[in-house]
Parts: structure tokens; C-alpha cells; sequence
């Protein structure tokens, strides 16, 4: 029971990312409004980032970059040991996930000051009984 | 190798925390331009946590894309339409 329990608490950071993935995924169905769903969706994909740091960081390491790499010697020489230092690769996929990310923002904004512009309400049930009509 | 990451796990406990409460407050608040800098404060507290984590590469990018840019755009379409949402 007590392994279980400190299972369960050594691993906060994915009961975090979970949590705000679920706050996120919510926020996207239920609430009306179009700039509360986009705002729930950029919570939900930073909910990702934050669930693929996770894995790639390590304790007792330090960051990913090599200590005098560049002291005459180029970081070829350099001896590494792995468990020293967090693993990076999962930073990469999240950088190009982040620009992504903004992207898809900006675009989805664009669309919704247009459907302002439109039908003078970003409500969606207003938006629906204005077609309707 | 004198910087500990596991040391410092009652930050991140305590940025983790912050995280829930701002993501609650920036979907359920009513006003939309309070919204849109409630999750500017999510995406720096982000970059915080980023950096605790070791991703120093993945904080200065949310830094300056996510709580810079980002809020810059939710800010601009929140002041652009009507400011009250119902729920």
C-alpha cells in the first residue's frame, strides 16, 4: 500500500498534466463562448508539452548542454555520461509543437473576429438561432 | 554538476499548483479580457516550471511565444469583440 501510495506521489507531474488536459478538453465542450474554447484548447495543448517534458527530465541531472564545449577542444572530446543531463529530444518535438501551437492560435482568432464581424456575438447559441433565421 | 533539480521539487509542487488554479480561473472567469491575461500568467508560470524541469531551450521559446505573443493576440481579439461572456 505504502509503494503504492508513493507510486502515485512520485509521479505529480503526470497527475498535473492529466488534470489540465481534462480542464482543457472541458472548457472545449462545454463552455459557449469561442474565445473561452480557444483559450481551452491552448490550455489542453500545453497539458501535452507539459506530459513530454516530463519524460524527458531526470534527477540529479543538469541541462542538456555540454560544459566547455567550446574551449579549444570542440565537444567531440568532451566525456559524457547520459545520466548527467536531461534528455532533449523531447524539448525538440516540443519546440516545433509550440509553433505550431501559436499558429493554429492566431488562426482560429482570425476566425473568430471575423464571425464578430459577421454576426456581432461570438456566442455560439446566438450564432446558431442568427443562422437559423 | 553542483545544481540539484531534485532539490527543488517543492517549487515545482507549488508552480504545479498555480498552474491548476490559473487554468481554472482563465476558462471559468466571465470577463474576457481578465481571461486573456489569467492565461498569460498560465503561460509564464509554464516557462517557470520549464525551467525547473531542465528544458531551458523549451521555457525561453514559451517566454517569448507563448506568454509574449500569444497573449498579445488574445488580448487584441478579446478587446476587439463584446468584453462579457455569459458563462
Amino acid at each position: 500500500m505504502d509503494d503504492l501510495l508513493l507510486f502515485i506521489i512520485s509521479k505529480y507531474n503526470y497527475w498535473v498534466a492529466i488534470i489540465l488536459l481534462l480542464i482543457g478538453l472541458y472548457g472545449m465542450i462545454s463552455k459557449n463562448n469561442l474565445l473561452k474554447k480557444v483559450i481551452s484548447m491552448a490550455i489542453f495543448q500545453s497539458a501535452i508539452f507539459l506530459f513530454y517534458i516530463s519524460i524527458g527530465t531526470k534527477q540529479h541531472a543538469t541541462i542538456p548542454i555540454i560544459e566547455h564545449g567550446h574551449n579549444g577542444y570542440g565537444a567531440d572530446h568532451a566525456v559524457i555520461d547520459v545520466a548527467n543531463y536531461a534528455n532533449p529530444l523531447p524539448h525538440v518535438l516540443m519546440l516545433t509543437a509550440i509553433v505550431v501551437g501559436v499558429a493554429t492560435l492566431g488562426v482560429a482568432l482570425a476566425v473568430i473576429q471575423k464571425i464578430n464581424q459577421v454576426h456581432d456575438t461570438i456566442e455560439e447559441d446566438e450564432i446558431l438561432r442568427n443562422m437559423e433565421e | 554538476m553542483n545544481w540539484d533539480a531534485s532539490s527543488l521539487w517543492q517549487f515545482n509542487v507549488l508552480l504545479l499548483i498555480m498552474l491548476f488554479i490559473l487554468a481554472i480561473a482563465a476558462i471559468s472567469i466571465k470577463d474576457l479580457v481578465a481571461s486573456a491575461v489569467i492565461f498569460g500568467a498560465y503561460s509564464f508560470i509554464m516557462c517557470l516550471l520549464w525551467t525547473a524541469m531542465l528544458a531551458v531551450d523549451v521555457a525561453f521559446t514559451e517566454a517569448a511565444v507563448g506568454a509574449g505573443v500569444s497573449t498579445v493576440l488574445v488580448l487584441g481579439t478579446a478587446l476587439h469583440i463584446k468584453r462579457k461572456s455569459k458563462d
